[in-house]
C-alpha cells in the first residue's frame, strides 16, 4: 500500500515536469481535461488482485519502477524504421519515437484528398476536424486509473480522420518505436481515429520496442466509426520482454458500421489490453480477433467488452493463445446484450494451447443477455496439441519438431486469415513462422 | 520384409493382441480379416507406432531392424505407411503442406535431395489422377470437411506420393460405395510392385474382389486363427464369422 502511494506521488510529480515543458500549451480546454484527469488519478488507487477486473493480474512489478515521462528529444536511424515496415513500398506511414511524432520518418504524401493523418499534438493545436470534441469522449477516465494517467498526460499520438465517403485503399501504418536506453520511460501515445459516413480504411497500430529495454507503454486509442463506415484495425505488439504494455481501446459504432480488429502480440513483461466497443445503433458489425504467443514469465491479459445496446448487430470474437514456459494468460470477454438488442448475433471463443506444464491460462467468457430473441454462443478451451493429429503427421514421416511447428502454425494462423490486406496477412504469417521454426 | 513374432499388446491394461505371428515378403498382398473387436486395428496401429498401445511381449522385425527401436516418423521414413481407418482432420494445414513436408523429410532421411516446388507439383499432379481427385483439393485443409470417400481417397493419394515399401490399409474399404471402392482399389493395384508389400485390414470380403490377396489371415480374439490363400476369404464370406467363432470354441 505504501509503495502504491509513493508511486502515485511519483507520477503526480512527473506531471509538474510535464507541465513545465508544455510551452504555451498549458492553456485551453485540453489542459483543463488534463487537470481534471490528474485530479481523478490522484483519487483513484492502482488495482490489486482484490479488484474483480484484475483478479489474475498482479501489477506490483510495474509499480516498482519509477518511470519518467518521455519527451520529444530522441531520434533513431532510418534503417531501424525500415526494418519495422510491414509491406515493401508502404504508402502511408506515421512514425512516433517514444510517443512523439517524427515528421522526418513519416510519409503521408499519398493519402487521398481530405484524409487527415497527423500528430495529435498538431491536431489539437489547430483543432483539425474538431479533434478536440472527440478527444477523451469515449475513454472514460473516472474509474480507470490508467486512462486517467493517460488523459492527464495527453500530448501526442496519432490522429486520423477519414471524411465522409472517402475510401483509403492502402493501410495507414502507425509505428510506435520506443528506445529508452537507460532511462525507464513512460510512453503514453494517445490516438484518435474518426471514420466518417460511408468511409473505409485500414489502420495499423504497431508497437515496437528495443529488445530488453525497460519502459512502460500506456496507450489509449479512441475510435469512432460513423454510419456505414468500414474500419479495419490491426494491432501488432512487438514490445521488449522487459517492458510493460497497457492499452485501452474504445470503439463507438454508429448505424451499419463495420469494425474489425486483429491483435497479434508476442507479449511484454506484463500486458493488459482493454478493449471496449459499443453499438450505438442498429445493423453494426464488430469482429475482434486476437493472437498471443508468449513465453518465459510473460503475462498477457485481455479484457474485452462488446456492448450490444441496439438490435440487429453482429459480433464475432475469437482470441487464441499459445503459451510456453511459465507464461500466463488471462482472457475475460464480456458480451452484453441489452434488453433492446433483439436479433443480436454474438459469437465468442477463446482457445489456448499450453506448451509447458507450468504455463497457465485463466479464461472467462461471459454473456449477459437481457433480450429474448438473440443468438449467442461462447466457449473456451485450454489444451495441448492434438495427439491424434501429431501421430497422423508422424506416420507420414514428419518429425516431432516439424509436426509441432505445423500444428501451432495452423492453430495460430486461423485468427489472421480474415485480415483483408494480403501483404499484411503475409507479414503476420511470417511472424508466426519465425516464432515456431526456431 | 516384415516379421511379427508372438506379438502381445495391451491398451490400458487390457490385452488385445495375444500372440500374433505374421511374415510378409516383398511383392505380397496380405489380407487380415476378422470380426469387430478382434484386434485388427490395434495391430495396424502398433505397427505404425501408436504410443497408447503397450507391447508386452514378442518382437517385430522390419527389413531386419527391430521395429520397436524406431519412432513412428522413422518407421514412415523407412517405408511403412498406415492408411487410417479414421483419417484425422487437421484444420489449417493444407494437403500440399503436409505432403511436401512429409515427402522432403522422408527424402532427407534417405539421403536424397529435397524436391523443389515444380518437381513436387508435377509428382502430385500425376498421383492425383490415380485416385481421381480435383486440383482444388490440394489447398484444402487435411481431411477437414471431407466426405468419408474423400478421406479414404486422400489416404491412398498420400500413399501414392510417399511411395512406401509396406502399406498397411486399415479398413480403407469400410463405408465406401462401390464406385469409391473401385477407385481406391485401382489406386492400390497400380501402386503394387514386386518390391513393395501391402497389408489389407478389412472386415468385409468385398474389397478382395478388387484387390486379390496372396494370403488371407483370420484374426479372432487377438490371435491369427486361420491362414490360407484367397479362397479363405470366399469361405469366410459364405459361412460368416460365426463359422470361425464356432470352430474356435470347439478347439478350446
Amino acid at each position: 500500500m505504501e509503495n502504491t502511494l509513493n508511486i502515485k506521488e511519483w507520477y503526480l510529480s512527473q506531471f509538474n515536469d510535464f507541465e513545465k515543458r508544455l510551452n504555451g500549451e498549458s492553456e485551453g480546454s485540453i489542459h483543463l481535461l488534463r487537470k481534471d484527469a490528474l485530479n481523478n488519478f490522484s483519487k483513484l488507487d492502482f488495482p490489486t488482485l482484490k479488484d474483480e477486473e484484475w483478479k489474475y493480474t498482479n501489477i506490483t512489478p510495474l509499480l516498482k519502477h519509477n518511470f519518467v515521462t518521455s519527451f520529444d528529444d530522441t531520434d533513431i536511424p532510418a534503417e531501424k524504421i525500415k526494418s519495422k515496415l510491414l509491406i515493401e513500398d508502404e504508402h502511408s506511414l506515421l512514425v512516433f519515437i517514444n510517443g512523439y511524432f517524427s515528421a522526418k520518418h513519416s510519409d503521408l504524401n499519398k493519402l487521398p484528398k481530405g484524409v487527415i493523418a497527423s500528430s495529435l499534438a498538431k491536431a489539437i493545436k489547430n483543432n483539425l476536424s474538431n479533434s478536440k470534441d472527440y478527444l477523451g469522449k469515449y475513454a472514460d477516465y473516472n474509474d480507470y486509473i490508467f486512462t486517467a494517467l493517460s488523459t492527464a498526460f495527453i500530448r501526442d499520438g496519432a490522429f486520423i480522420y477519414i471524411p465522409d465517403g472517402v475510401i483509403v485503399e492502402e493501410p495507414i501504418h502507425i509505428l510506435f518505436i520506443t528506445t529508452s536506453e537507460n532511462k525507464k520511460l513512460l510512453v503514453q501515445p494517445r490516438n484518435l481515429f474518426v471514420a466518417g459516413k460511408n468511409s473505409q480504411a485500414m489502420i495499423i497500430e504497431h508497437y515496437a520496442g528495443a529488445e530488453d529495454s525497460v519502459y512502460f507503454t500506456n496507450a489509449v486509442t479512441e475510435i469512432r466509426a460513423d454510419e456505414n463506415a468500414v474500419l479495419d484495425h490491426i494491432k501488432l505488439q512487438e514490445e521488449s520482454n522487459s517492458s510493460f504494455h497497457f492499452a485501452r481501446m474504445e470503439v463507438d459504432l454508429e448505424r451499419s458500421s463495420n469494425f474489425t480488429s486483429h491483435t497479434v502480440s508476442t507479449g511484454s513483461s506484463i500486458t493488459r489490453n482493454d478493449f471496449n466497443s459499443r453499438f450505438n445503433d442498429e445493423g453494426g458489425e464488430c469482429t475482434l480477433n486476437g493472437l498471443y504467443m508468449i513465453e518465459d514469465s510473460q503475462l498477457f491479459d485481455t479484457h474485452t467488452l462488446i456492448d450490444h445496446a441496439k438490435p440487429h448487430c453482429v459480433s464475432h470474437e475469437h482470441y487464441k493463445g499459445i503459451l510456453d514456459d511459465t507464461s500466463r494468460g488471462v482472457f475475460n470477454g464480456k458480451v452484453m446484450v441489452r434488453q433492446d438488442a433483439q436479433k443480436t448475433n454474438a459469437f465468442q471463443e477463446n482457445n489456448n494451447i499450453l506448451l509447458s506444464d507450468k504455463a497457465l491460462v485463466n479464461t472467462k467468457p461471459q454473456l449477459e443477455i437481457f433480450a429474448d430473441d438473440v443468438k449467442c454462443s461462447h466457449g473456451a478451451t485450454i489444451g495441448q496439441l492434438d495427439d491424434d493429429a501429431m501421430f497422423y503427421l508422424k506416420t507420414r514421416g514428419i518429425g516431432e519438431e516439424s509436426a509441432k511447428a505445423i500444428l501451432m502454425h495452423a492453430f495460430a494462423s486461423d485468427v489472421i486469415t480474415s485480415i483483408k490486406n494480403k501483404s499484411v496477412r503475409d507479414h503476420f504469417e511470417k511472424i508466426i513462422s519465425q516464432r515456431f521454426n526456431k | 520384409m516384415l516379421e511379427v513374432k508372438n506379438l502381445h499388446a495391451s491398451v490400458e491394461g487390457n490385452e488385445i493382441l495375444k500372440g500374433i505371428n505374421l511374415k510378409v515378403n516383398p511383392g505380397e498382398v496380405h489380407a487380415i480379416m476378422g470380426p469387430n473387436g478382434s484386434g485388427k486395428s490395434t495391430l495396424a496401429q502398433v505397427l505404425a507406432g501408436r504410443e497408447e498401445y503397450q507391447v508386452t511381449e514378442g518382437e517385430v522385425f522390419y527389413k531386419g531392424k527391430n521395429l520397436f527401436d524406431l519412432s513412428p516418423e522413422d518407421r514412415a521414413r523407412e517405408g511403412i505407411f498406415l492408411a487410417f481407418q479414421y483419417p484425422v482432420e487437421i484444420p489449417g494445414v493444407s494437403n500440399t503442406n503436409l505432403l511436401k513436408t512429409a515427402l522432403n523429410e522422408i527424402r532427407k532421411y534417405n539421403g536424397e535431395e529435397e524436391l523443389d516446388a515444380m518437381e513436387f507439383l508435377s509428382l502430385v499432379k500425376e498421383k492425383m489422377k490415380l485416385v481421381e481427385l480435383e486440383k482444388s483439393f490440394l489447398s484444402r485443409a487435411v481431411n477437414e470437411g471431407f466426405s468419408g470417400g474423400e478421406k479414404k481417397r486422400n489416404e491412398i493419394f498420400q500413399m501414392a506420393v510417399l511411395q512406401p515399401k509396406l502399406a498397411i490399409l486399415d479398413e480403407t474399404d469400410s463405408g465406401l460405395d462401390i464406385d469409391a471402392l473401385k477407385v481406391v482399389a485401382n489406386g492400390v493395384n497400380k501402386l503394387k510392385t514386386k518390391d513393395n508389400a501391402t497389408i489389407l485390414v478389412t472386415h468385409y470380403q468385398r474389397l478382395l474382389n478388387y484387390i486379390i490377396p496372396d494370403f488371407v489371415h483370420v484374426l479372432y480374439k487377438g490371435k491369427i486363427v486361420k491362414s490360407g490363400g484367397k479362397e479363405l476369404a470366399y469361405e469366410l464370406e459364405e459361412k460368416g464369422y460365426d463359422w470361425i467363432k464356432d470352430t474356435e470354441e470347439v478347439n478350446v
